[in-house]
């Protein structure tokens, strides 16, 4: 059983070999420049400005961890939409019901004033 | 295939429903109103509405949702210790947030939701329905262990909780999911029957299935080695949300482990050495950890410890005695342990207080009333005559030494005596430490008097009365054997 | 089927690792939702393999992905929480409690 596996293993060892073997090269035979120009992110672009630690709005936060919850929630309707002519009615108000409660959330997120921006 | 509505039956799950309508109310209705001082009402009205609803089921059991959903006596009792937990840390809540400055109406629907989620852990035959339920159970809980928004030690104490918590439940699935493998299906009941062949034919994934939720579960109710998390949690969440973990979530996961492990696992008779082992464990490690604590809500978490630890006992016994023993111990337990964390409410909603032991000093000479009834829910803890704590041991123990396992109650009843000591400490400091300053008087609320009206009533006749009680456990069976 | 188990069964060990020791609050999170992801590739290859005449195993995982992604917003909402108070997300500074 663990025969099949050999290749994987040999894949394993053969990259770990190349990546050694690459890096260390480089470091024993490559030049070394300095200089002022070299630190830049862009060596010939546009010269940075600004920190690079800038902070993000809270609020951006907010609606993506909002948008994941809603957007995984969806995931239930592609079943339900698949053999909905089968569940007829009965499926309906199933996810009708689902829906609302989905809805519940969602009043209550803009009872709560987390999705404006101002 | 031809799907009916009719094998669905959603009137045995009304309780649940109506819960679950109440909170939902509750979130829509308390972002229009300005004055939400009826809310917490509102909660306390869904919560013993839910209780009637309940109780009505009593002695009908009825299984819906193609099997998945098993109403029987077992899960009533369960539900009812659920719905009694979150109706006193209801009363106990309101009072406590508005001492420290944060009543957000969001906190009841918090407490329904969860309830919900341990409700149908409770009632569930399907391995699918149970994490269902436990997850219901739990992202409630994460939240409200870190009502506190501003306070570091809450916010430690949610991200401890949240991480222990998501990680168990991590192992909780992969258990479910070997045991899916092994069985080709997550109904309890099949399972149940067929487990000769499936040992046989599909040992190891179901062995190691069974082990991994095991594991999962260990986190869940506090066993040793699992409970690293616990003193944490407890003591940075608020004190009503700390009462409320230390008896719901946990009568939940014993709930679910005696579903999962005496009904539908409960062939594979190696397990009992595991539980053993693990009983001895946490009762061992939560008492004498216990008597090291200076803080009184970290000490309370290794005595949840060590009580966890005794139902252990059960689990490892097995059988229908077991079951019943180990629902009757947490019912009492839920009494007893809420009536102690009550008055540590009372203590910690004073401006200043961090809960530790020496603030009980003097207690006795200001509230005469309050220690006694100190002295009262520390002595069920310890588990002496007449309360209810002392029934609650005495049958449990009484079953383990039927089934055979004499040394397992030794060591159980050494453990008992240890814990005397540390829950005698706090009746001694309350009635002979001698206060530096004045005890500060706690501010009683009528609804703090209620709560502890009820629990020290369900300790004293549960403990003078303990037939009834027992009775009520005896009938405490899974249907469909 | 058995290079499938192995697949999840080494995911789930990284997640494992992941978790015990990250010290970023957020690495711990996406090591949690490896650990997830490995049992929902459990539950589609034991639903393939073992019982291809139902589809429990992947209606399970589909529970699974939402049932995580709920955590994860919870997580996050925590995390966030904690980024405020503390300045930071190291869980190994985040231990004012001790026994």
């Amino acid at each position: 059983m663990l025969e099949t596996f050999f290749p994987i293993l040999f894949l394993v060892v053969l990259a770990a070999v190349i990546a050694v073997v690459m890096s260390s090269l480089s470091v024993l035979i490559g030049r070394r420049s300095s200089g002022k120009d070299r630190g830049e992110p862009y060596e010939s672009g546009v010269a940075p400005k600004g920190g690079t630690k800038e902070r993000i709005p809270v609020k951006f936060y907010m609606v993506a961890i909002l948008f994941i919850i809603f957007d995984i929630e969806v995931i239930f309707l592609y079943p339900w939409a698949v053999i909905s002519d089968k569940l007829g009615m009965f499926g309906f108000i199933e996810m009708l019901v689902f829906v609302i409660i989905l809805l519940v959330g969602y009043f209550y997120i803009l009872g709560k004033g987390a999705l404006k921006w101002d | 295939m031809d799907i009916k509505s009719a094998a669905i039956f959603f009137d045995i799950l009304y309780p649940e429903i109506f819960l679950l309508a109440v909170g939902m109310f509750i979130l829509v209705v308390g972002n229009i109103f300005k004055n939400r001082t009826f809310l917490a009402y509102l909660a306390l009205v869904g919560l013993i509405g839910a209780l009637v609803l309940t109780l009505q089921q009593w002695n009908a059991p009825q299984s819906g949702f193609y099997g998945m959903v098993q109403i029987d006596n077992f899960s009533i009792f369960f539900n009812v210790i659920f719905l009694s937990a979150g109706i006193i840390a209801t009363l106990m809540a309101r009072d406590y947030l508005r001492a420290h400055n944060i009543e957000r109406f969001e906190f009841y629907p918090l407490i329904l939701f969860a309830t919900v989620g341990m409700m149908i852990m409770a009632s569930s035959a399907d391995l699918i329905v149970i994490f269902l339920g436990l997850e219901i159970m739990s992202i409630p809980l994460y939240v409200m262990a870190g009502f506190f928004r501003n306070d570091p030690n809450s916010n430690e104490s949610s991200v401890k909780y949240f991480i222990m918590g998501a990680f168990a439940t991590a192992f909780l699935l992969y258990g479910i999911a070997l045991i899916y493998g092994a069985a080709g299906t997550t109904d309890l009941r099949r399972i149940m029957t067929d487990l000769g062949y499936l040992v046989s034919h599909s040992g190891f994934f179901l062995y190691s299935g069974a082990l991994l939720v095991l594991i999962g579960f260990g986190f869940k109710v506090a066993a040793v080695p699992f409970h690293m998390w616990v003193p944490d949690v407890y003591q940075g969440a608020p004190t009503p949300v700390t009462a409320y973990f230390s008896v719901a979530p946990k009568a939940a996961g014993f709930a679910a482990i005696l579903r999962i492990f005496i009904y539908g696992l409960g062939g594979l008779n190696e397990l009992s050495v595991i539980f053993w082992i693990l009983a001895i464990l946490t009762m061992s490690v939560g008492n004498l950890m216990a008597i090291f604590q200076t803080n009184i809500k970290r000490m309370l978490a290794y005595s949840s410890i060590a009580h966890a630890g005794y139902i252990m006992v059960a689990l490892s016994v097995g059988g229908d005695g077991a079951v019943s023993a180990a629902a009757f111990y947490l019912l009492a337990y839920t009494f007893f342990n809420l009536g102690g964390f009550a008055i540590v409410t009372l203590i910690n909603s004073r401006t200043g207080s961090t809960a530790a032991i020496d603030e009980m000093k003097g207690m006795s000479v200001r509230h005469p009333f309050l220690a006694a009834l100190l002295a009262l829910f520390m002595f069920a803890l310890a588990g002496f005559p007449p309360t209810a704590g002392f029934f609650g041991k005495f049958y449990l123990f009484s079953e383990a030494v039927k089934a055979g396992y004499i040394w397992l109650t030794v060591i159980a009843v050494m453990n008992s005596f240890v814990s005397v000591y540390y829950y005698l400490r706090i009746v001694v400091v309350a009635y002979f430490g001698k206060a530096d300053e004045e005890f500060a008087p706690v501010s009683f609320k009528p609804a703090i008097w209620l709560v502890l009206v009820i629990t020290a009533a369900g300790t004293l006749i549960l403990g003078l009365l303990p037939q009834f009680g027992l009775q009520l456990a005896q009938m405490c069976m899974f249907s469909f054997k | 089927m058995l290079q499938y188990l192995a697949l999840a069964a080494i995911l789930f060990a990284i997640g494992i690792f992941g978790v015990l020791t990250r010290r970023n609050a957020i690495g711990i999170l996406m090591s949690l939702e490896l650990m997830f992801n490995a049992v929902n590739i459990n539950l589609v290859t034991f639903n393939k393999f073992i019982g291809p005449d139902n589809l429990v195993g992947q209606i399970f995982a589909i529970f699974v992905i939402v049932i995580a992604a709920a955590e994860a917003v919870v997580g996050l909402a925590i995390v966030l929480l904690l980024y405020r108070n503390w300045q930071g997300i190291d869980i190994g500074n985040i231990n004012i409690m001790k026994w």
